[in-house]
């Protein structure tokens, strides 16, 4: 990271800089239920917001939190939302809602072990396809991990800046150790907050779910600015207007919803890559796992052992291009995560069969060690 | 003079106008709409008190009771 | 259509989805009268829940938010709490309130949180072809109480009530004056406002429970089961038993209303105090 000579340099937990992000990127709403590992956010989100006149509200149950940030977000906010795995599945049907409706609003998930009530204190990466698959319908979102307190408070920052383009619910998947580690933190002054883009078009000629061929909408109106709007969960026409009984027109708004995110996947795209250029072997991680990835990559490396690391920081939509366009000399991937193995399947599926994929899973709330990972790349390597 | 306007292309022909009327003026009339719905009519429009009752009732709001001023 | 039609209603939407005779369309009449009234068609944002009276304010040329089942009060608290200038007006079921929007109700009743709630009781599920509801009066017959419903139902009103509503009337159908009245009144009020209109549902309640379908003899027998709360007061429990009663039930103008409180407290947080 640059230094910057304009920064605040703080020590805080991952749920405390995900708070730092939420607020720079100027979000005033936050409504929540306390849940474990994810209450440090509501209780410094209460703390927080009542100075800057935003809205905190414990609400009385997760289902109601989300639904409240997305009527703040069209009633004129930026909103947000933080659970665990219980409360992100009771919020499913209202991601769907905020899919559907385009509404902006940003869902922090710091994951914890599953399934069901699971593991409260103790970190997962259970919840990844949950995040792309949880509600009903055919939908996209986009899903940032973060796997350091610095990536806490910048991704939440970028969440923030892809929901307002793109009309989307964004995931912030963070887990249980990243939220309850503390590192330090640089937070830049002055940093800009994300603006609500006003519709270019007049107000009585403004259709909201017109979009463009890129297949964004105008802007992102709010009620009571004399758009007369018609916000519905059925699929609507571009005025907003029912449309459950015109096949050709639901088909098109299934297909934009989900169109709208994949055509701008490059854009949202974000990775870091070490030692890649002559790798042999790659270990493809996120979140967590990553810390230990990159000091078994190095060790690696110091034994002479043509080792690589790729970090996925945008999770959904999965970078397929960027893992199927690895150098022709990569044999293998090595993937680890802290659930019993789901991305590596995604991995697979981008490298067509051109390369040897291996899982690395860990259950029981436990994060690898630098030498458990060093040493699938050492017998891969013999 | 009192006006009594029924929409005919809303209509549902649900008859709460006939029901409600304190004059009933209203009933039954022999004639559909284009949706098929038998329409009410007037049987007495000359009765009516312009209490609203119909228009406030009728839930298409297709009826209106306007009061034509006397110029 | 009558001219509070043309002013108000989004004609390219009609004709409106209800059976014949349904009390919805009248409740929708009454509601724009009142909201014609005040003049506070910019003012208002209305929220329409999941079922049949969910569908009133998506027919209303105003910014309308039409929402998950249940979750009216919720989505309500978002865009209260984003402005409170703007008025909440939200048109739910006695299914989409009492059922699955239950918690949501009592809390948001219990924080006084400024909106208006329309719950539209019809005793049923409607919309989805006529099952039991928390208002379903015992003994009755529905779709999932083939044998008669084994449960009683809630007193919405006294439920709203002990939540800590702060206006609570009570009106069918079959009252669409002092309804539109008690609906100005309500949106007029500044705290957590909450207006039960019992509505004929001819083709699911009337046919299923009551053996009625024509939409007048139904609404009437609903009437029928009602009492003013003046003369209400006069009789005795066994008169008033099975009986709703109808009118203004509650007011009280005196208790802060949520947003203000959180708004007070919000400007004095940030001064040590």
């Amino acid at each position: 990271m640059i230094e910057e000579p304009n920064q605040e340099v703080k020590i805080l937990q991952g749920n405390e800089a995900v708070v730092e992000g939420a607020l720079a990127a100027g979000c005033r709403f936050f409504a929540g239920y306390p849940i474990t590992p994810a209450t440090e956010i509501a209780e410094m989100m209460a703390e927080r917001l009542p100075p800057l006149n935003g809205v905190f509200l414990q609400m009385e149950d997760e289902i109601a939190s989300i639904c409240a940030a997305i009527g703040a977000s069209f009633g004129g906010m930026l909103a947000c939302t933080a659970s665990s795995g219980p409360g992100i599945s009771l919020m499913q049907e209202g991601v769907g809602y905020a899919a559907e409706t385009e509404a902006p609003i940003v869902v922090v998930n710091v994951m914890r072990g599953g399934p069901s009530t699971g593991m409260p204190t103790a970190p997962s990466q259970q919840d990844i396809m949950q995040a792309k698959w949880g509600s009903h319908g055919d939908y996209e979102i986009i899903a940032l991990m973060p796997s350091s307190c610095q990536e806490a408070f910048r991704l939440t920052y970028r969440a923030f800046v892809l929901a307002q383009r793109y009309r989307v619910p964004v995931y912030v998947l963070s887990d249980e150790i990243i939220g309850h580690t503390r590192e330090k933190v640089r937070i830049p002054q002055g940093l800009a907050p994300v603006e609500r883009q006003k519709p270019r078009a007049e107000k009585k000629n403004y259709w909201p779910f017109k979009a463009g061929p890129d297949g964004l909408l105008d802007g992102m109106p709010a009620f009571n600015e004399g758009y007369k709007l018609l916000i519905d969960g059925q699929l609507h026409d571009e005025q907003g207007r029912r449309a459950a009984h015109i096949p050709e027109v639901c088909a098109r708004l299934t297909e934009r919803l989900c169109r709208k995110i994949t055509i701008h996947r490059e854009e949202i795209y974000e990775l870091e890559t070490a030692f890649i250029d002559d790798a042999e072997m790659v270990v493809v991680c996120f979140g967590s796992p990553a810390r230990p990835a990159l000091r078994a990559v190095k060790e690696a490396r110091r034994k002479g052992i043509r080792a690589g690391y790729l970090k996925i920081l945008t999770v959904w939509p999965f970078p397929v291009e960027r893992i199927r366009d690895l150098p022709e000399q990569v044999h293998t991937l090595i993937v680890p995560e802290l659930n019993v193995g789901r991305v590596v399947h995604e991995v697979e599926h981008a490298t067509a069969g051109r390369k040897e994929v291996l899982s690395l899973p860990k259950l029981g709330g436990l994060l690898h060690t630098p030498g458990e990972i060093l040493e699938a790349i050492e017998r891969r390597n013999r | 003079m009192i006006h009594i306007a029924i929409d005919e292309e809303w209509c549902k022909g649900c008859y709460l106008c006939i029901h409600y009327c304190p004059k009933k003026i209203f009933a039954k009339s022999k004639r559909r709409n284009l949706r098929g719905y038998t329409l009410p009519q007037l049987t007495g429009p000359e009765d009516c008190t312009s209490c609203k009752s119909c228009e406030f009732i009728c839930p298409e709001l297709a009826i209106t009771v306007e009061k034509e001023r006397e110029e | 259509m009558n001219p509070m039609g043309e002013k108000y209603l989004r004609k390219d939407s009609l004709p409106f989805l209800w059976c014949p005779g349904c009390g919805n369309g009248t409740i929708l009449a009454a509601t724009i009268r009142a909201i014609d009234q005040l003049g506070v068609i910019d003012d208002v944002a209305l929220i329409g829940g999941i079922g049949c009276s969910g569908w009133i304010p998506v027919y209303i040329k105003a910014d309308v938010f039409h929402v998950l089942h249940g979750r009216t009060m919720a989505f309500g608290t978002g865009l209260k709490m984003s402005d409170p200038k703007r008025k909440v007006v939200i048109f739910t079921g006695d299914g989409d309130c009492l059922g699955i929007g239950g918690n949501h109700f009592i809390h948001t009743a219990r924080r006084n949180l400024g909106m208006t709630v329309l719950m539209v009781n019809n005793q049923i599920y409607g919309m989805t072809g006529g099952q039991v509801a928390p208002t379903t009066p015992l003994a009755a017959k529905t779709k999932t109480s083939f044998f008669g419903n084994p449960e009683d139902p809630f007193d919405a009103c006294e439920l709203a009530k002990a939540a800590g509503a702060t206006y609570v009337a009570r009106w069918t159908a079959a009252h669409p004056i002092p309804l539109s009245k008690t609906i100005a009144e309500a949106i007029s009020h500044e705290g957590f406002a909450f207006v039960e209109i019992i509505a004929q549902c001819p083709t699911q309640a009337g046919r299923l429970m009551y053996g009625i379908s024509d939409p007048a003899a139904m609404l009437e027998f609903l009437k029928g089961k009602t009492i003013p709360a003046q003369a209400a007061q006069n009789l005795s429990e066994e008169e008033r038993k099975g009986k709703l009663i109808i009118g203004k039930l509650f007011h009280d103008s005196e208790k802060t209303e949520f947003s203000k409180r959180y708004y007070q407290m919000a400007a004095s947080s940030g001064k040590g105090d």
